[in-house]
């Protein structure tokens, strides 16, 4: 029972670390199937996470904290879209640049602002998005099996947790059963037929990188109200990659991306786990072989020894009218 | 890749254009200046003062403009061949360990001008065989080089710190580090050079490794413009179903340019380890993979654009640790934020003033180039 008890608990802080990831990659998926790379994730992110830790901050209210970080994050991906959908320059170049400007600005800004060395103050429990406990967990706790993992594994998280699951299908469903979804896929495999079409190539790729916005707008907001209390510099620390690797991982697929992440997620709990006790026939893993095993993983399979991942026809190629 | 866009005079669109990008992102950089509250005039006032006022900052000021100098051409080079190796990081971090282990080697039985082509050498395979992996991939595999660099740099940051907190660490130590180098393990500093032309300074980290990265300038000039190889780079960047067309092999070239640049990369850590630090410690590189990046976009991939790109990107850093002491609401980080703005504004957003300084040159009259114009918009 003991072991059982560790599992679920292992399985419970899967789901917390691998709600920023599911967002993010979501977020990827709308941008990167209408054909524009996204490797801006993390910085809009950061910024996201910056804003809704200030904004939460100021006016106590965590909507607003929400609000903001979506309102910063949608304003960074129109910045990408402005400048690889309207001026058709390198999308790689450009996400680049987002990522340092975000990283820059927030820790210029927060210190500005709040002067605590990049950090946003200390947010109180009502500024936060907390544990919603689901009807009758506290009842249900002491049945066998089925106790814990209503109790321990599905209630208690956030709000934004299970929004963040619930986007899963609902993703699915706009890309593969709305007529927005069948647009948005073909404008990234052939925006000459979508052009074609007489359907704008450019206002879908915009709308398509506003989703992506509002999407990392909450991951962030999931790290600085709900994961944590308040902003802490360079706090993504690179889960914008691991999204994006997520997202490769899954071959810009909704659902697979779920599970990837919470692969991902997994990895990063069982390290924090099994830190410092030697694992049964490996003997001790190190613990930065744990934290690079996601991106090693990525290679592999980019590599096409797990499948093949091939990404929208279209993707990263900016769109030229034909006169 | 500009197939879209008209031409123009050759110094507009090497001088004019490249300088409205900085000037614009310089611009910005001041509105955020402003949003915190300080005068931006006053804050570039010292920050100029701060690169350039002493013979001390100076040669801060080359010695941090070394490091991008090497990180910038090995993004260029790779950019020759439309490759985006953003890998830098990773690579010269990597390339420490080439560096680290000749010294750690070598630093008591030979003088230092033995052990340094050694450790050039350690530093140049230590890079290039990081960025062979991912290069083999692309060619190979058809991996997107992007992704692979960009997590080649997070398991480099893992299995550095693993290699120097359980191998490379002296027993007893607490701090992850090698142990310090020897006199055999120690470059010379340059400062002499400085002090010759009038300037005084108490010490400073500028070493021998500026000369290098100036050669490494020199070498890759020639290697892109004056070889056969660097033809094909270039062939295959341009169009790679004309250098297909043309017999080049693309595998090759593509696995020749990134341990290229992955060596370039990794020539970056002499400067830190073997010039100012004398040993190996974590996260060395601080970021100037990434600024190789801004540097190599600014100077157009070219070597004589980038040995003064990255000679500004070493008086922002310079100059930004003076200003961070002047202004408390500034810190380093800002050179961070233009960093980012450089290379929106230089590299994803080159092409957003041409369309109105070409109705600009047209509307001036110089036939040829209104006429010339306008056969590259029919085109």
């Amino acid at each position: 029972m003991d072991f059982f008890h560790a599992l679920i608990l292992v399985l419970d802080s899967t789901v917390r670390l691998s709600v920023p990831l599911l967002l993010a990659a979501l977020a990827g998926l709308y941008s990167e199937r209408s054909g524009v790379f996204d490797i801006g994730l993390e910085g809009k992110m950061l910024a996201g996470a910056f804003a809704a830790g200030a904004a939460a901050a100021v006016t106590g209210s965590a909507w607003a904290g929400l609000g903001a970080a979506m309102l910063i994050s949608i304003f960074l991906a129109l910045v990408h879209g402005f400048a690889s959908i309207t001026h058709r320059g390198n999308q790689i170049v450009s996400g680049v640049a987002i990522n340092f400007i975000a990283a820059g600005s927030t820790i210029i800004l927060g210190q500005a602002w709040f002067r605590q060395g990049g950090r946003t103050p200390s947010l109180p429990g009502e500024a936060r998005f907390g544990a919603i406990e689901l009807p009758f967990a506290e009842a249900v706790r002491d049945v066998p099996i089925l106790g814990d993992v209503y109790s321990e594994l599905i209630s208690g998280h956030s709000l934004l947790t299970y929004a963040a699951f619930l986007l899963v299908p609902f993703t699915w469903w706009v890309l593969f059963r709305t007529r927005f979804g069948l647009r948005l896929r073909a404008v990234g495999e052939n925006p000459a037929a979508v052009d074609t079409a007489g359907i704008s190539v450019s206002w879908l790729r915009y709308r398509a990188v506003i989703c992506t916005g509002i999407l990392t707008g909450m991951a962030g907001a999931y790290l600085s109200m709900a994961q944590n209390a308040g902003f802490v510099k360079d706090m993504t620390a690179g889960r914008g990659f691991i999204a994006l690797a997520a997202l490769i991982f899954a071959k810009w697929k909704p659902v697979p991306v779920m599970f990837a992440c919470l692969l991902f997620g997994f990895l990063d709990a069982f390290a924090i786990r099994i830190q410092g006790t030697p694992l049964p026939l490996i003997g001790q893993v190190p613990v930065q072989f744990m934290q690079a095993l996601p991106y090693i993983l990525t290679v592999v399979l980019l590599a096409g020894f797990i499948g093949k991942a091939i990404p929208p026809r279209a993707g990263g190629v900016p769109y030229v009218k034909e006169r | 890749m500009s197939a879209p866009y008209a031409k123009l005079p050759a110094w507009a669109d090497y001088g004019l254009i490249p300088l409205i990008n900085l000037a614009v992102a310089f611009l910005v950089a001041g509105l955020v200046v402003m949003l915190v509250g300080e005068n931006p005039i006053r804050a570039a006032v010292i920050l100029v003062d701060g690169a350039l006022g002493r013979g001390q900052n100076i040669a801060y000021t080359l010695y941090y403009a070394t490091s991008f100098i090497f990180t910038g051409l090995a993004v260029a080079v790779a950019f020759h061949c439309s490759l985006f190796n953003i890998g830098g990081e990773g690579q010269a971090y990597v390339g420490g360990l080439g560096v680290a282990v000749v010294c750690l080697a070598f630093d008591s039985i030979l003088p230092w001008w033995l052990v340094f082509p050694l450790a050039i050498v350690g530093a140049a395979l230590f890079g290039a065989a990081w960025a062979f992996i991912p290069a083999y991939f692309q060619a190979k595999r058809g991996s997107h080089i992007v992704i692979t660099t960009i997590m080649f740099n997070f398991i480099a940051a893992s299995l550095m710190v693993y290699l120097l907190v359980n191998v490379l660490k002296p027993a007893g130590a607490q701090a992850p580090q090698t142990r310090n180098f020897l006199e055999g393990g120690q470059l010379p500093k340059l400062n002499w050079m400085l002090e010759a032309m009038g300037f005084t300074i108490r010490s400073a980290p500028f070493n021998l490794s500026f000369l290098l990265a100036l050669a490494a300038a020199f070498f890759v000039w020639v290697l892109i413009w004056r070889t056969r190889l660097g033809y094909e780079i270039r062939m295959r960047g341009y169009s790679p179903k004309a250098a297909r067309y043309a017999g080049v092999s693309e595998t090759k070239i593509i696995i020749i340019t990134m341990l290229i640049s992955g060596a370039l990369a990794g020539m970056m850590a002499l400067n830190p380890v073997m010039g100012d630090q004398n040993r190996l410690q974590i996260d060395f590189v601080t970021g100037a993979g990434f600024v190789g990046i801004a540097v190599a976009l600014m100077g157009r991939s070219h070597p004589a654009g980038i040995v003064p790109a990255a000679i500004l990107f070493g008086m922002l850093y310079q100059g930004g640790a003076e200003l961070a002491f002047e202004m408390p609401n500034i810190s380093r980080d800002m050179i961070v934020i233009i960093q980012g703005l450089v290379i929106l504004f230089a590299g994803a957003l080159e092409h957003m003033f041409r369309p109105s300084i070409q109705a600009l040159f047209a509307s001036l009259g110089s036939r040829s180039t209104g006429l010339e114009a306008q056969q590259g918009e029919g085109s």
